[in-house]
């Protein structure tokens, strides 16, 4: 198994799913020993659950994020050894040490945000883009960006808000004939500044561990408000086409309008409405 | 007696001293005396009885496999046994008769799946291969996704699964539609079998 990322609340691991030659996604919240036993079984489970629930609701109304294998939501006790149920496989938790566990469909691609490193790269590196070629770059990213609108508008139609949206959980999977441009390792470093990314093909939101069920105009403008301060922090050079991804989300279901009017007043007060909390 | 199909197989992250075994008979004759078998809790005939026209793909079924067999090593069965939990496992609700009434077998049941867990080191491919093909009077087929996919009955699932909304199958248009479709049914109830009981 191997280790792909890690945050404070859970590891993410590259395995595979019943057969060797189907990639899978591993996200273990291992318990966390300054909790509590009693109540850190309780937040893992809440948490794991949550996130699984808002995925399979997802999967089922079509939005494209990655679909739910298997999850165990019951942190095993270190104190006592393993099942009783059968001598045979005593220890042998599947795929997790201790920690609640859900098993993903593995998405290949390119995290969105490399996509949008490398495009500023090449735009930056390349002083001599004559205007047509300016322009084409430039319509080219702000049709990723009108993508990314729509990819969100689709996933609040479902009615979940995803509650950490940025670059690096939106994910363009890798075509079956990809070309040139970044390479589908994910790393994307390698060619920076030499050719212009490739930005066809799927958006895939990823990482639901701070998403809920929820149809509020409030939570999904948080939801948008999120997004726009990514941007504007990790890429200066494509913030100021913002606008296409909400021009996106604005076409993309019935009641974006009134989340864009709500838009307005979070970004006059911020991400937090109530001083609580 | 029709020569064995049997299929053995290792699942990522279970036990490699656990291996499955999965056999599909289609135009069973004797589906009466196997439930009856099942009704005694002769222990002879442990096994999983599926009806295959309601399982989709080898996924479909392997991941009902996985659960219960992962549930049974935490000590964790709400049945009497891992195979009876595999038929529960498929189930997207808690209800263990209904389970059974679903996705067991039943006594008009035509096509069959059997699955039978190594559970101890003396049940091998060939003990449980010789046991079904003295048993079991149908005709063996092999367990893949194109002979599942034409078992399968796609309306009796989505009302399993209460997945009736699912478009599954668009007419008319692209090839790929359709295959989408399925994708869609079948990640659907991959998700309703990982969540099962979740409270």
């Amino acid at each position: 198994m191997e280790l792909i990322t890690q945050g404070a609340e859970a590891h993410l691991y590259k395995t595979t799913y019943l057969t060797p030659s189907t990639p899978a996604a591993l996200k273990i919240r291992p318990s966390k020993p300054y909790r509590h036993p009693i109540l850190d079984r309780r937040l893992t489970r809440q948490r794991v659950l949550q996130e699984a629930r808002c995925l399979v609701r997802l999967v089922r109304e079509g939005v494209n994020v990655p679909a739910v294998l298997a999850v165990d939501w019951e942190l095993r006790d270190n104190s006592s050894s393993g099942g009783e149920a059968n001598g045979n496989g005593n220890g042998y938790a599947a795929g997790a040490g201790n920690g609640a566990w859900i098993l993903m469909e593995w998405i290949d691609g390119v995290m969105l945000k490399e996509v949008f490193r490398a495009w500023e790269g090449y735009v930056k590196s390349r002083t001599g883009l004559s205007d047509a070629e300016r322009e084409g770059e430039e319509g080219k990213v702000k049709c990723l960006l009108r993508r990314i609108g729509v990819a969100v508008g689709l996933l609040h139609k479902a009615g979940v808000v995803h509650g950490d949206l940025t670059t690096s959980n939106l994910i363009l999977k890798s075509q079956a004939a990809q070309t040139n441009g970044v390479d589908g390792d994910g790393d994307g470093k390698g060619e920076v500044g030499t050719v212009s990314p490739h930005m066809e093909g799927e958006i895939v939101l990823i990482d639901f561990g701070l998403a809920s069920q929820s149809i509020q105009d409030e939570d999904r403008a948080v939801d948008l408000y999120v997004l726009e301060r990514a941007f504007g922090s990790t890429h200066p050079r494509t913030e100021r086409f913002f606008g296409e991804v909400l021009e996106g989300y604005r076409g993309s279901y019935r009641g974006a309008g009134s989340v864009m009017k709500r838009l307005e007043d979070v970004r006059m007060r911020g991400r937090k409405r109530s001083m609580i909390g | 007696m029709a020569a064995s199909l049997l299929e053995t197989i290792h699942l990522a992250h279970l036990p490699p001293s656990m291996p499955v075994h999965v056999a599909v008979y289609r135009d069973v004759q004797n589906a009466p005396f196997l439930r009856q078998q099942l009704l005694a809790a002769n222990a002879e005939f442990e096994y999983a009885f599926i009806d295959a026209s309601v399982v989709l793909s080898r996924t479909h079924l392997l991941s009902a496999v996985f659960r219960a067999v992962n549930d049974s090593m935490n000590g964790r069965l709400k049945s009497r046994n891992v195979h009876s939990e595999i038929v529960f496992s498929l189930n997207p609700t808690t209800n263990i008769a209904e389970s059974f009434r679903k996705f067991g077998i039943t006594d008009s049941t035509k096509d069959l799946l059997v699955v039978k867990v190594s559970v101890t080191p003396e049940i091998t491919h060939d003990s449980v291969a010789a046991h079904l093909g003295q048993h079991v009077e149908g005709s063996p087929v092999p367990f893949d996704d194109e002979t599942l996919a034409k078992i399968a009955d796609v309306a009796k699932i989505k009302k399993a699964y209460k997945l009736g909304a699912l478009n599954t199958a668009p007419p008319k248009q692209a090839n790929g539609t359709q295959d989408d479709g399925m994708r869609r049914l079948e990640l659907s109830v991959l998700g309703a079998i990982a969540l099962r009981g979740a409270t």
